[in-house]
Order: structure tokens, then C-alpha cells, then sequence
């Protein structure tokens, strides 16, 4: 059942996807309030699907690679649907639509939902500990989606070639205030969700303390770099989107060590 | 019943012609009064003077034409040729391709939907447009706004100036803290610093070789003096640099503006240089967070946004076919209810 409304979810998010590519390319690009609605009905469904095998399961539902994804992908909607009003939503949700796509599809289409034993019993401080680190890779695709945009609006300003989407992005300076508040949101989230994971009562996992410290200290890293004027803010915005790639590479490896537990 | 319109624009007739045609306040009384139109209405812009009306009889261009006369104005001969006439249906299409921006000499407009409510409002006062004219210009400001919301008709800026502004809004949102410099004191220097100062710039620096000058011009945009030597330090502060010299070499160059750039990474610079020869050296562009912009650049925009608006044209045309089709429909039914002929229905002309 939840793999089903799974696929209702990810038909929303297609719709808000293909509704962008179709007006892009008759260069009549809109906005309007169909992303966000696209967008918040999938929400729903996300939400409840994870809810229905987090009640079979009978812990939080990050048990295995396919959970995971569609935790990630449910988050990303979370972090747009709560900063989404303080954008121009539409052509927000223009960018994070694919992304949450190409998440469930990959999520629904791969043979990756397979059950996994769980030796443990559920321990709050485990699931927060995942959760909360989860939910910071949201806040860092949101933060990823912003630097693109951040990246294609200043490339048109040099070039000075503008399509029809150019008067619709958010202001070059917003958007890199956008970027700063999401890196924020999502490395603060990110430490909370590291600290809980030491309270766990559970073996360290020294490979995966490696690997999430390097992303912690990879996203510190720009954002000292942001604060003390180091590097321009088109490199920011590039770093943001490195950076997002290497944490979705990263928790991929993760979720196949054979390790205490799964994210 | 007949309905037309009958009118001259940039399409067809130079502005020293139009300028004849300009018609007058007694225009829409004399045409009920003394030509015989049952409705009539005038409606005149820089562009284009036109008259929409209905009559029992077809009345002839050149009789509309000479009511359209300038007072004191002599009809020629080969005056009525730059006359363009439209009935029934095509009429319908007229306006609401008027109405909507699609015949203006600049794509998309939006001025002529104020003036053609304008137009309509005064016709109405007057008493000059009955049960047809009320349902037709309402319905063309009706297919206007559609055209306009579902189309990319408006978009972009067109004009040099206005793109200026556009781009600067693209980069920082804005003004109200925001810190302009003018390089120059000439017009088109003003001019932009206006159309900024108009979306809420409120900090200008004026540096120019001639000290008077600059404070002439500071006094009248409410700006602020600078020493020219000063204009590198000012080049730390300030958001939007808009250079107008009569300088003959470039005067801003990678070498002495990068240096001033290095502790301000994280603030763009929007260069526009409307000298020319230019000020501003061409590869300043390549300088993280500068944005220039000469007035070729400026000019190419705006092609590109009137392209764009162009390309628009053919969905207008879409929305516009089915309202005179609606149009028709509900003429067809007005008129069987006054004459009880369903026959009668209007045909395309």
C-alpha cells in the first residue's frame, strides 16, 4: 500500500516537472501555483506512506536504501514547503520537483526496498539520530537547488543572454542569502544529528564517524569561507552543489556498509 | 446593421500624416449627427487614430477620414490610400488585437488598454456607444487581460533604458539601501539614475570633471557630489556604476578597478557604460561579481526581450480567434432577437 501511494506522490511530483520542461520550452515559462500545489499533495502522500510502513514497522521507517531515498526526497519537500513562501515558490518548486522525481522513481524503480533485519530494538536516540541527519540533507538539496539557480541567473547576467525564465528567478542577492540561511539550517541540523548519534548506546561505526565528519567539515568549510569573504559567492553556490553531490554519494556508501545500523 | 472601424497608424501613414488625422473633441457628434452612425468612437494615441461605430447604411472612408481632420485641415487626394477599413468580424479582431498590445509599434504595450478605456469611457459619457460599442470594448479589455496573463506578450524590458533597471532589480532586488555612482553628468546618465531613483534608489554620487556640473546635476536627482579623483574610492562603496564620460580610452580597466574589488567578494557591481566611445573596458566583465553592460549590450536585450514578445504573438492570436468567434455568436443571437432572423448571422469581411 505505501509503495503505492509512493507512486501517487512521485505522479505529482512528475506533473510539476513536466508542466516546467513543457512551458521552458515554448519559452512561456509562468509562474504560477501549480508547482506548489503539485508539490504539497505530494508532500502528502510522501507522508503518509511513511507513516503506514513506519506503523508495520514499528520504528521510524530507515531501515533500508529505499527508505532512506524516500526519506531524503521527503525531507527536501519538507524544507520547500516551510522556506518555499519566503521565495518565488513557483520557480522554486520548478527546481525541486526533479529532484524529488528522480529520488522515488529511482526509490520505487530499483530493487533496493528489501527487508532488513533488525537486530536492535528501536532506541529514540537511534531514530532521532538518523532523522534529524536525514532532514539536513533536505535543507542541503534545497541549498543545492538554490546555488543552480544561483549559477544559471548569474551565467545569463554575463552573457548576457536572458531567456524567458530570467525575470522569474529571485534576485541574485536573495538567492545568496537563501543559500546562506539553508547551509545554515541544514549544518546545524547536520551537527544535531551527529551529536544524537554518540548517545545511541550503540558500537561506533568508525568508517561512517569518518564519512559524515568529512561532510560536516566540508560544509563548515564553506560557510567560513562565505562569512570571511573568501571566494565569491558564484563559488559558493558551485561548492553547494559539489558539496550536496558528494553527501548523496557518501550516504549511498553508507547505507551499503554492513554496519550497526543503516544511516 | 453595419459595424466597422476606419483609421490610419504607424502601419500606414508617417506621423506628419497622422498628425493631420488627429480628429477632434465634436468628432463622435458629428459622425451620429451628420454622417449617420448609430454608435461611434474615437480613438486616438501617437500611434493611431481610429474610429469604431456602427451605422445602418455603409458609410464611405473617405467621409469617415474627412471627420478625422485636423480643424483647419484640407483633404488630398491620395489621402484616404494610407486609411485602413475593417468590418464585422475583422473589425472585432481589430480591436482586440489593438486592445491587447498586438498591433503597437512596441509588442505588447500596455499603455493602449488605458487608452482605449479612456476612449471608451468618454464615448460612454457622451452617449456615443450603444448596446454594440459597450459589449465590444468591454469584451476587447476582457481578451486584453487574458492575452496578457496567458502569454508572454509584456515580458522583458524593450527599451535601453528600462532594461538597465530590469537587469539592476535582477541582481539586487532592492534599492532602498543601495548606492549608485555616476561617472559623467550627461543626460542619459540622468535619465537611468532617474528611472533608479524612481524604484527607490536613494544614495547617488555624481563625479564629473566639472565640479559645477556634477553639483548641478547632484541638486536635481537629490544625489551627492564627488571629487572625479575620488571615483576609485567611491568604486568600494557603490552597488551600480553608470559611467558617461566623454572620455576617449577606457577609463575603468581590470587593472585599476580588480584590486578595489578584492575586500567587496561577496557584493556584485553592475557596470552600465552608456559612453561611446566606451569607458569601461570590455574585459571588466571578467571580473568575479562585475556585471557590465554598454549600450550594445543594453540594445541587444532589448531585441532579444521584443523577439521574445514576438514570439508570443501567434498564442495572442489563438486566445483573440476564439473570443471573435464568441462574439460572433452572441451578435448572431442579438440580432435574431431584433429581427427574428436567424439567417442574418454576421459574416466575415
Amino acid at each position: 500500500m505505501d509503495r503505492e501511494l509512493l507512486g501517487v506522490s512521485t505522479f505529482f511530483f512528475f506533473a510539476a516537472m513536466v508542466r516546467t520542461v513543457v512551458a521552458v520550452r515554448a519559452r512561456n515559462y509562468r509562474p504560477t501555483i501549480f508547482n506548489f500545489f503539485a508539490i504539497t499533495f505530494g508532500f502528502v502522500f510522501q507522508t503518509v506512506a511513511l507513516a503506514l510502513r513506519g506503523h508495520a514497522l514499528g520504528r521510524c521507517p530507515l531501515t533500508n536504501l529505499f527508505e532512506v531515498l524516500i526519506f531524503v526526497a521527503w525531507s527536501v519537500s519538507l524544507i520547500y514547503l516551510l522556506i518555499g513562501p519566503a521565495y518565488r515558490l513557483s520557480l522554486m518548486g520548478a527546481f525541486t520537483a526533479p529532484l524529488v522525481f528522480v529520488l522515488q522513481a529511482f526509490a520505487l524503480l530499483a530493487p533496493i526496498d528489501r527487508p532488513h533485519a533488525m537486530h536492535s530494538p528501536p532506541s529514540p536516540w537511534l531514530e532521532m539520530h538518523a532523522s534529524i541527519s536525514l532532514i539536513s540533507y533536505g535543507a542541503f538539496a534545497l541549498a543545492c537547488i538554490a546555488g543552480i539557480m544561483y549559477l544559471g541567473q548569474e551565467r545569463q547576467l554575463k552573457r548576457r543572454q536572458i531567456n524567458s525564465m530570467f525575470y522569474h528567478f529571485p534576485p541574485l542577492t536573495d538567492l545568496f542569502a537563501a543559500i546562506t540561511r539553508l547551509l545554515w539550517l541544514g549544518f546545524v541540523l547536520l551537527t544535531v544529528g551527529l551529536v544524537t548519534g554518540f548517545f545511541t548506546g550503540q558500537p561506533l561505526p568508525y568508517l561512517k564517524i569518518a564519512w559524515s565528519l568529512g561532510v560536516w567539515i566540508f560544509y563548515a568549510a564553506i560557510l567560513v569561507a562565505r562569512h570571511l569573504g573568501m571566494t565569491a559567492p558564484r563559488r559558493i553556490a558551485a561548492l553547494c552543489v559539489v558539496a550536496f553531490s558528494a553527501a548523496l554519494t557518501l550516504l549511498w556508501g553508507i547505507n551499503f556498509l554492513p554496519l550497526g545500523h543503516t544511516s | 446593421m453595419h459595424f466597422f472601424c476606419v483609421g490610419i497608424s504607424h502601419h500606414t501613414a508617417d506621423v506628419e500624416l497622422r498628425e493631420r488625422f488627429a480628429g477632434h473633441a465634436e468628432v463622435d457628434r458629428v459622425l451620429r449627427e451628420e454622417v449617420g452612425c448609430s454608435e461611434a468612437l474615437l480613438l486616438t494615441t501617437c500611434n493611431r487614430v481610429e474610429i469604431y461605430a456602427a451605422a445602418e447604411e455603409s458609410i464611405p472612408t473617405g467621409r469617415i477620414a474627412h471627420c478625422l481632420l485636423t480643424n483647419g485641415m484640407e483633404l488630398q487626394e491620395d489621402d484616404v490610400d494610407a486609411f485602413y477599413r475593417y468590418e464585422a468580424l475583422r473589425c472585432v479582431q481589430h480591436l482586440f488585437r489593438v486592445a491587447s498590445g498586438l498591433d503597437s509599434m512596441v509588442i505588447g504595450e500596455t499603455e493602449i488598454l488605458g487608452q482605449a478605456k479612456k476612449a471608451y469611457a468618454a464615448a460612454g459619457e457622451s452617449g456615443a456607444a450603444g448596446p454594440f460599442l459597450h459589449r465590444l470594448f468591454q469584451r476587447a479589455f476582457r481578451v486584453a487581460k487574458q492575452v496578457r496573463t496567458r502569454t508572454g506578450i509584456t515580458r522583458g524590458a524593450v527599451s535601453v533604458g528600462s532594461v538597465a533597471v530590469d537587469l539592476a532589480e535582477q541582481i539586487f532586488g532592492h534599492f532602498e539601501t543601495r548606492k549608485v555612482l555616476l561617472l559623467g553628468a550627461g543626460e542619459a546618465s540622468e535619465r537611468t539614475a532617474r528611472a533608479l531613483m524612481k524604484r527607490g534608489v536613494r544614495d547617488i554620487r555624481v563625479a564629473n570633471r566639472s565640479r559645477e556640473r556634477a553639483e548641478a546635476l547632484s541638486a536635481l536627482i537629490s544625489g551627492r557630489a564627488v571629487s572625479i579623483e575620488e571615483w576609485e574610492t567611491q568604486c568600494r562603496e557603490v552597488d551600480i556604476l553608470i559611467s558617461s564620460t566623454a572620455a576617449t580610452i577606457p577609463i575603468v580597466t581590470p587593472q585599476n578597478l580588480g584590486p578595489l574589488l578584492r575586500d567587496r567578494l561577496d557584493r556584485p557591481l553592475f557596470i552600465i557604460d552608456i559612453a561611446v566611445p566606451r569607458d569601461v573596458a570590455p574585459e571588466v566583465n571578467e571580473l568575479e561579481g562585475v556585471f557590465l553592460y554598454d549600450i550594445d549590450s543594453l540594445q541587444s536585450i532589448a531585441q532579444q526581450s521584443l523577439a521574445l514578445r514576438r514570439e508570443q504573438i501567434a498564442i495572442g492570436e489563438e486566445i483573440i480567434a476564439g473570443h471573435v468567434n464568441d462574439f460572433s455568436d452572441w451578435f448572431a443571437a442579438a440580432r435574431e432577437r431584433v429581427v427574428g432572423d436567424p439567417s442574418l448571422r454576421v459574416s466575415e469581411s
